[in-house]
């Protein structure tokens, strides 16, 4: 439904000015307010393992795009700006395997030549 | 919504969409982003090497967490409060997330208000979203305090690794900074369209350009930007 007016707001936009509906804004606040909720809860519950980590994610990634589409007005942006902004943070999560690999390596000499620690 | 492509020979195409307009914008003899002005895609272009520095801190934390021996110190009983005598797990940084989304909802606002030439609601949501700004600031001077109080020092704390303090001071108070300046950037902002400066298209101090209503808008990129490294923040540093 939300998709359906922003439908309805991106061809009464301006070309340069964004102009959506208050209502959608106050919708997304909402939602940001119910994941925020969801993710204290999580940890308000204990929750271990990777239930706690795909929780937490899930919840992360869908404010993170919340933010992005709507509040930044990322979903009418067209694709030129939408892809060099998006993209190459995307190529970060190769920096991200490749440190987390190291960091086990690190882990691992770090456990075999000074003992296992208290 | 975007622009047709004039040809050299002063005919116009239309701008074709999806994929195919991708590749035609990147691929032009003609400006890529054809539909946003330069102040907005410069905003977005620091965005996006701000997101680069954030993604280091971010990194350099999770290689030191991860390779050392010793335990990690418990986020959610380190940032515990005791209210009313019942013991909050990780209250104080819900308070801050809270706070901050709310200033993002007010933020949101504003820019519609400002494209609708309403100065006074502009200026009034604008400077409530720095107040939201700087109680945030508040509370995490009041968070640092109680740390640093409680013996967390970037070379050491009581609970376990030492690499847990650096971390710590090092995220946030960039974090911090940034929220800082944004709350500065929205008085001044708040400032030029309470006075009208925008529809009376006075030249601006530094520049003396007139100014745009689309201002706010930059101004609001940048304010959801903090708050949106709040939520890796939150997530990452927080609640692993």
């Amino acid at each position: 439904m939300a998709h359906a007016e922003a439908q309805a707001a991106q061809h009464t936009a301006h070309t340069e000015q964004q102009q959506h509906p208050i209502k959608l804004y106050l919708l997304v606040w909402g939602l940001l307010f119910v994941l925020s909720a969801f993710s204290y809860l999580v940890d308000y519950f204990g929750l271990q393992g990777y239930l706690r980590w795909s929780l937490i994610l899930i919840f992360m990634m869908l404010k993170a795009g919340l933010i992005v589409a709507v509040f930044m007005h990322m979903a009418w942006e067209r694709l030129a700006l939408t892809y060099a902004i998006l993209l190459p943070p995307l190529l970060v999560l190769v920096f991200v395997a490749l440190m987390a690999s190291e960091s086990n390596y690190v882990l691992f000499t770090r456990l075999a030549f000074f003992g296992t620690g208290p | 919504m975007s622009a047709p492509i004039k040809t050299p020979a002063a005919e116009t195409l239309p701008r074709p969409a999806g994929l195919a307009g991708l590749a035609s914008d990147w691929a032009s003899d003609q400006r890529t982003f054809k539909n946003v002005s330069w102040g907005k895609a410069m905003m977005w272009i620091f965005l996006l090497s701000d997101t680069f520095v954030f993604g280091c801190f971010l990194l350099a934390y999770m290689a030191a967490r991860m390779s050392t021996t010793v335990p990690w110190p418990n986020p959610s009983e380190v940032f515990a409060l005791e209210i009313g005598g019942t013991h909050m797990p990780l209250i104080l940084i819900a308070i801050m997330t809270f706070v901050l989304i709310s200033s993002s909802g007010t933020m949101a606002m504003a820019v519609n208000c400002g494209y609708r030439r309403d100065r006074r609601k502009t200026a009034i949501l604008m400077l409530v979203t720095a107040l939201f700004g700087a109680t945030f600031v508040g509370m995490q001077a009041f968070e640092w305090s109680k740390l640093i109080a409680e013996g967390v020092r970037p070379w050491g704390n009581p609970w376990g690794a030492a690499q847990f303090g650096s971390s710590f001071f090092m995220i946030t108070g960039f974090h911090g900074t940034h929220v800082t300046f944004g709350v500065i950037f929205l008085l001044i902002v708040a400032r030029k369209v309470w006075r009208g400066d925008f529809d009376t298209e006075r030249p601006g101090f530094f520049t003396s350009r007139k100014g745009r209503y689309e201002i706010v808008e930059i101004t609001g990129l940048y304010w959801h930007f903090v708050d949106l490294v709040w939520v890796f923040i939150f997530a990452f540093f927080y609640l692993w």
